[in-house]
């Protein structure tokens, strides 16, 4: 180090040197190329989150349009559904599977029906079909018998084998049968586990376990969960398989770790001076928390549970394991019924191979995603909102 | 009477004994010459807690029991005699007789289930009518006795608060007991599936095809159960691929956001990123398998590289997306932990900003950076739904990212999903994988924590 000391040489450096001025551009030029990369890293990241929504909202949007084909009736489909045999009115195949059953219910007997296209003519309609169905779509048009409406049987219906007939209400009631069973456990469970543990724990080893297991339980893969809630709920307990309770109750276990987190920061940022001044007019310790201390962490606290909860609506691994996959053709009427839940009926439709699927799957995503920015927005808006700053 | 009736019917009980309790209470608050001991809504709830709860926990209880005392009872009765003596044909005329008794079928196929019907009536309503008087028997008694301590001088609130401050700490039990009951049950079923498959060949087989025969001389009847095919394509994929992805992007990106945006463009920046890490998984599966993977597939075709339409590269890709926010906002937190001396220091020496945030931020921050990048880890090695969708079931040893490769998770939900039988070493193995997949990603969680922290305090 000595050595270091005795050969600096006295002279000032001269900065404008040529050779200096060059190193000095060389530098300034790996800041820009600095601050370039990283920019660049942000608006990759940004443009893969805008080309994820694109995607989505490119194959979705014409999943809430429908295609519907004009059925004339003429004398023979008139014989045709008179004699209780209405399929054998729509043998020209281009109407949806089920078209059949809305003839029948719909009791016309002459003149114009329309109903919706089959999976093939719809795909056409929409500009993805094969030449055949391209070229049965196009003399369709020329007849005049095609016309494009809203699909409201997609926001009111149930899973169906027939991509023009399916609808998202089913997994829609099981996902709120599920997140009801959710909250109801893991809220009460959360918040008071959350004040136990920063107001009341002493400081021991049986605090500590209590705090491990809880921030372990927060960084468990759900898929974990999912095996928890086989073994558990469905081998050990007994509780009907599929049903919006068993899943509600593994995803309450799932989403309760993030509410302690988020129920403790609420509570740790209310001041001391807040309990102090209600210990000095006489409250007791249990009085202090739940008439001071809570109230004013609520905020927080409900900010943390509804992300958990948005969480919890976007999981599909845990409820695979716990055979909420099946086949449900009809809304859930309570909670020990089988049941789907959005994600999961994404997952199946995702798995089908109609193209008809591509735009339905696309479609409940686009609902999903509605559903996730609608509750990230209220946490925001309840985070602005109320929360007090001390 | 139904369970969940009585239920209902406690809880007005148990409104009724608050109001009343706090009636009493109140007469000798509005006498005013003594100054009791609780406010009247203690009192309150004292009784009303002494009237439902030790109802509800006999309920609750009765519900368990009642059905066993039922079936012996009907066992006793002169109609069972005639039953036959075991098997299915048993079960099957006792479930239907059950079925007419309580009414779920109008009609009976079996005679002898018809002739026991009406036993399996008699014994549900005797033991229901028990059942209803001794919870209500309860509930009056322990109500009465409750309101009979109502005084000026009776402590009900250390006692209600005794009884909250014991239902915190079982609320606070149940995060322990969640974590015993995946240890507890991953273990049980790993032990059955270590008792027909040896460990070291589950540890360090190379060989994974867990179909089970049908029949025995079929070939490959046994299957194999060795992971490390798993393994390899779960590090592949969640540490080697999404990490190469998400690594870079998310430092380079907390350090834009960080060191160079201005508080406009970070205000917005920073949400707008974890909006991704708020995107459901299945979504981003659903991505992989319909956008990401089929291109990547025709650009590996493209170069002359065997590819297949499930790659590695495309789950991983997707995957390192997902991890951006993670890595991002755990670096951005250790940056803005060192402390501003260092950075004032470089700065004044004459070194660019880009030469401050390379020589001297990023290696302070190194190991808040690494702890955050083990989280990310853990989190993507656990993560399920994109692989499912994305990668492939064929369990390979390949370094080739446009070849197919499967994971630990993706295997779970396979041998989960269809008819399951508990004790075949096919379902069981989903088992062992879960246990192993639980004690990688809570030493990865353990060891993060304790590099960020130890990391902190050197600081602080």
């Amino acid at each position: 180090m000595s050595d270091a000391f005795a050969t600096v040489d006295p002279t000032p450096t001269d900065w404008k040197d040529a050779a200096m001025q060059r190193h000095l551009r060389k530098r300034y030029a790996a800041e820009r190329r600095f601050k370039l990369i990283g920019l660049g890293a942000v608006l990759l990241s940004a443009g893969f989150l805008a080309v994820l929504l694109i995607t989505m909202m490119s194959n979705g949007l014409s999943g809430f349009s429908q295609t519907e084909v004009r059925l004339d009736i003429g004398p023979a489909e008139a014989a045709a559904i008179a004699s209780g045999n209405p399929e054998a009115a729509l043998a020209e195949g281009v109407y949806s599977e089920g078209g059949w059953v809305r003839l029948r219910d719909a009791g016309v007997r002459q003149g114009q029906f329309w109903l919706p296209a089959s999976a093939v003519i719809d795909v056409a309609a929409k500009g993805d079909g094969a030449a055949e169905a391209e070229a049965a779509y196009q003399r369709l048009d020329r007849q005049g018998r095609i016309r494009t409406r809203i699909n409201f049987g997609f926001l009111t219906g149930a899973d169906a084998t027939d991509p023009t007939l399916v609808g998202i209400w089913g997994a829609f009631k099981g996902s709120l049968l599920t997140m009801i069973v959710t909250i109801l456990i893991a809220f009460p469970i959360g918040v008071l586990s959350a004040v136990y543990l920063e107001e009341y724990a002493p400081r021991n080893r049986w605090t500590d376990m209590i705090e491990v297991s809880i921030n372990n339980l927060a960084a468990v893969p759900s898929i974990i969960f999912g095996l928890l809630g086989l073994a558990i709920f469905l081998n050990f307990m007994h509780l009907p398989r599929s049903a919006p309770i068993v899943g509600g109750l593994t995803l309450a276990l799932m989403t309760m770790p993030v509410i302690v987190i988020a129920g403790r920061n609420a509570i740790k940022s209310v001041p001391p001076s807040i309990r102090d001044a209600a210990l000095g007019i006489g409250a007791s310790r249990i009085q202090v928390v739940f008439h001071h201390v809570l109230p004013l962490a609520l905020p927080g606290i409900l900010t943390g549970t509804i992300i958990g909860m948005a969480r919890a609506l976007g999981e599909t691994a845990p409820l695979l394991m716990i055979g909420m996959r099946a086949f449900i053709a009809a809304p859930p009427g309570g909670f020990t019924e089988p049941a789907t839940v959005l994600p999961v009926q994404i997952f199946l439709w995702s798995d089908e191979v109609s193209r008809g699927f591509v735009e339905k799957t696309s479609a409940a995503i686009i609902v999903l995603l509605v559903f996730l920015l609608a509750m990230n927005g209220l946490a925001i808006y309840l985070r602005n909102r109320f929360e007090k700053r001390w | 009477m139904k369970t969940t009736t009585i239920a209902l019917l406690l809880l007005g009980l148990g409104l009724v004994a608050w109001l009343a309790a706090r009636g009493k209470a109140m007469a000798f608050v509005g006498a005013g010459k003594i100054r009791p001991h609780s406010l009247p809504n203690y009192h309150g709830w004292y009784v009303a807690i002494w009237g439902v709860v030790p109802a509800l926990a006999f309920l609750a209880i009765w519900g368990n029991i009642s059905g066993g005392l039922i079936f012996q009872t009907v066992m006793a009765s002169p109609e069972a005699a005639s039953l036959p003596t075991f098997g299915m044909q048993r079960s099957a005329v006792l479930g239907e007789a059950y079925a007419l008794a309580t009414g779920e079928t109008a009609a009976a196929f079996n005679p002898q289930a018809r002739a026991l019907a009406p036993v399996y009536a008699r014994a549900i309503a005797f033991y229901s009518w028990i059942g209803l008087a001794v919870t209500l028997l309860i509930a009056f008694a322990g109500g009465a006795l409750a309101y009979s301590r109502v005084s000026p001088n009776f402590r009900a609130r250390t006692r209600v608060e005794r009884m909250v401050m014991a239902v915190l700490l079982v609320a606070s039990l149940i995060a322990v007991l969640t974590t015993l009951g995946i240890l507890v049950s991953l273990l049980f079923e790993s032990l059955r599936f270590f008792s027909m498959v040896s460990p070291a060949e589950f540890l360090f087989g190379l060989n994974w095809s867990p179909q089970m025969a049908i029949r025995a001389d079929q070939a490959g009847s046994s299957g194999a159960f060795g992971a490390i095919p798993l393994f390899w394509g779960t590090i592949f994929i969640g540490a080697v691929i999404a990490m190469i992805v998400a690594i870079p992007l998310g430092l380079m990106s907390a350090i834009y956001l960080t060191q160079y945006a201005s508080p406009r463009v970070r205000a917005w920046m920073k949400p707008l990123l974890e909006i991704l890490a708020g995107v459901p998984t299945v979504v981003y599966g659903y991505f992989a398998a319909l956008t990401v993977a089929p291109a990547i597939r025709d650009f590996g075709l493209a170069l002359g590289i065997p590819s297949s339409s499930e790659s590695a590269l495309a789950a991983g890709l997707v995957m390192g997306i997902m991890i951006i926010p993670f890595v991002s906002s755990m670096a951005d937190d250790s940056i803005a932990a060192v402390p501003q001396a260092m950075r004032d220091g470089s700065l004044a020496m004459g070194a660019t900003r880009s030469e401050t945030i390379r020589k001297v931020l990023v290696p302070a921050a190194l190991p808040g950076v690494v702890g955050g990048v083990l989280l990310a880890v853990s989190r993507a090695i656990g993560e399920t739904m994109i692989v499912v969708m994305a990668a492939g079931l064929a369990a390979n040893l390949t370094a080739n990212p446009f070849a197919s490769v499967t994971t630990v998770t993706t295997q779970i939900v396979q041998l989960l999903t269809g008819d399951q039988e508990f004790d075949s070493p096919k379902t069981l193995a989903a088992f062992a994988l879960g246990l192993v997949l639980f004690l990688v990603t809570l030493a990865l969680n353990i060891v993060a924590l304790r590099v960020v922290k130890k990391y902190r305090e050197a600081y602080e």
